[in-house]
């Protein structure tokens, strides 16, 4: 404990040696790390608002629109190159003779 | 998140107005509301596929049905019917042959507020391996449903056959058509397992743009090679001037791959879609591939347009013509781990229409697909073509490239 306190004091004072310019630097991190904590308390508001999602819902905006379809030309990749996952999709077997 | 808004996508869609897509989505996100899941839907698929001497024709079944606002199951069906072999294959001598693969999918959803869990199957057969998968997924929206986390744990155990022609009866010689394939019993029965780590985020960023990110690490363990692939090395004793000798694999192979997904809406109505993955594993291949995708309605119709760009790396332990015959503790031949390139370019209709007598269906729609595949080997030469007598000596030969035609014709419903 008091290795601690002697340390957190040799700190101090190393800090009250640095440039204004640093000690402006630290002040400011130590400020935005605060500012950071306290956000993470509160709760997030979304910026997109459920009526503004409109656009979002149609259709066109699908990742995935038609999944027979997308399964199959992810097969006819998948056994023709080495490369593998990373899309989300996922399938079986072989077929690649 | 990708199959919730699929799921409210469908209902502004069914409505066909905009303000009761918006009432829609207001009520679903309330705070003490929860997701939804997808809609019941039926889908029908017939795929052709031509290239390289290669013929595969395929359907697939597709259903997926709730019960309940809690509960959800999908099951596919894929059948493959494979004509020919592809041409390191087709090198070492096998003879054209046809096979059939099967694959059953069958995957449950359980909602629970904003959380869903999913636990799936696939068994895939063909004569000569046979493979199951489990999956197990959990996803979560969060942040007011702008973010959907999701996880997914897959294991998979796959067993390995060679077939041989055997004569069915005892005359001898065997009669053309009494050849029978069996099982190598010289072959045996390998094994491969393989498991699979995933991680998803999909992120609403504006009122027109959507991301979603994909991460997936793969580990593969056991007989990783394939029974009839083999290993091409100089042979000076031979006319052609090659000879060949069985691939050698590493016994494990993990890979990593991401991939990103940005789809954003344009002003007049039409979707613009780019895609990139990121791919390396343990065999030392690395891989980039590149999509943009355009979606344009009109009237009763959608188009799509698609070009895809494909680009990797050979494996550490690949050679397209080795100096002598175990020249290397690990060899291989394989076009699929030479270093390559490929583009694809795709075109695609919808037309949406109604069935009359039949209220159950909210909407169905007629499909037709067309993909143009166009590989170009860097390392893998057309081994045969070699002809040293003719001044064309092995490792001379034109480089190879193979082109595919795809084909897709199928019919969805949503009810």
């Amino acid at each position: 404990m008091l290795a601690a306190l002697h340390a957190a004091r040799a700190a101090a004072r190393a800090s009250a040696r640095l440039p204004r310019a640093r000690r402006a630097l630290s002040l400011a991190l130590a400020a935005g790390s605060v500012a950071v904590a306290l956000a993470g308390c509160s709760p997030i508001q979304p910026w997109v608002k459920p009526y503004q999602r409109e656009h979002l819902a149609d259709p066109i905006m699908s990742f995935d629109r038609h999944p027979a379809s997308s399964a199959y030309l992810d097969h006819v990749y998948a056994v023709r190159q080495a490369a593998r996952g990373g899309t989300g999709a996922e399938g079986g077997g072989c077929g690649c003779n | 998140m990708q199959l919730m808004m699929r799921g409210r996508r469908g209902s502004a869609r069914g409505h066909g107005r905009a303000w009761l897509a918006v009432a829609f989505f207001a009520l679903y996100s309330a705070p003490t509301l929860t997701g939804v899941l997808p809609e019941d839907t039926a889908e029908g698929l017939y795929d052709h596929y031509s290239g390289d001497d290669q013929v595969i024709e395929g359907k697939t079944w597709l259903i997926r049905k709730k019960f309940g606002d809690k509960f959800d199951v999908q099951y596919s069906r894929a059948t493959d019917v494979v004509s020919g072999a592809s041409v390191d294959v087709r090198i070492t001598g096998a003879s054209p042959y046809i096979e059939q693969r099967t694959e059953d999918n069958v995957s449950m959803q359980y909602l629970h507020d904003k959380t869903t869990y999913t636990v799936g199957f696939i068994h895939s057969y063909e004569p000569d391996y046979t493979s199951n998968t489990t999956t197990y997924s959990v996803s979560q929206d969060m942040f007011g449903d702008l973010t959907t986390v999701s996880m997914t744990y897959k294991r998979e155990w796959d067993d390995i056959f060679k077939m041989i022609k055997e004569c069915g009866t005892s005359a001898s010689p065997c009669p053309a058509d009494d050849f029978v394939k069996v099982h190598d019993p010289a072959f045996g029965r390998k094994r491969m397992d393989e498991r699979s780590y995933g991680f998803g985020l999909t992120q609403i960023l504006s009122r027109n743009a959507i991301l979603a990110i994909n991460y997936d690490l793969i580990t593969d363990e056991g007989f990783i090679s394939n029974p009839y692939r083999e290993a091409r090395y100089l042979d000076p004793t031979v006319a052609r001037g090659w000879s060949l000798e069985p691939e050698i694999y590493p016994g494990t192979r993990t890979s990593n791959a991401i991939g990103g997904d940005f789809k954003y809406y344009l002003p007049y109505r039409a979707a613009v879609d780019l895609q990139y993955r990121y791919y390396e594993d343990t065999f030392g291949v690395h891989a980039h591939t590149v999509q943009l995708s355009y979606t344009q309605p009109w009237r009763n119709w959608t188009f799509d347009a698609s070009a895809r760009y494909y680009i990797q790396s050979q494996a550490d332990f690949y050679s397209d013509l080795f100096p002598f015959a175990g020249s290397q503790n690990f060899v291989t031949s394989n076009q699929d781990l030479a270093a390559y390139h490929s583009y694809s370019f795709g075109v695609g209709a919808t037309y949406q229409f109604g069935i009359p007598h039949a209220p159950w269906i909210e909407r169905s729609t007629a499909n037709i697909r067309y993909d143009r595949l166009m590989t170009d080997y860097q390392n893998f030469r057309d081994w045969l073509l070699a002809n040293p007598a003719a001044g064309i000596n092995p490792g001379e030969e034109p480089l190879f490239s193979l082109r595919a035609n795809i084909y897709e014709i199928y019919l969805s419903l949503w009810f």
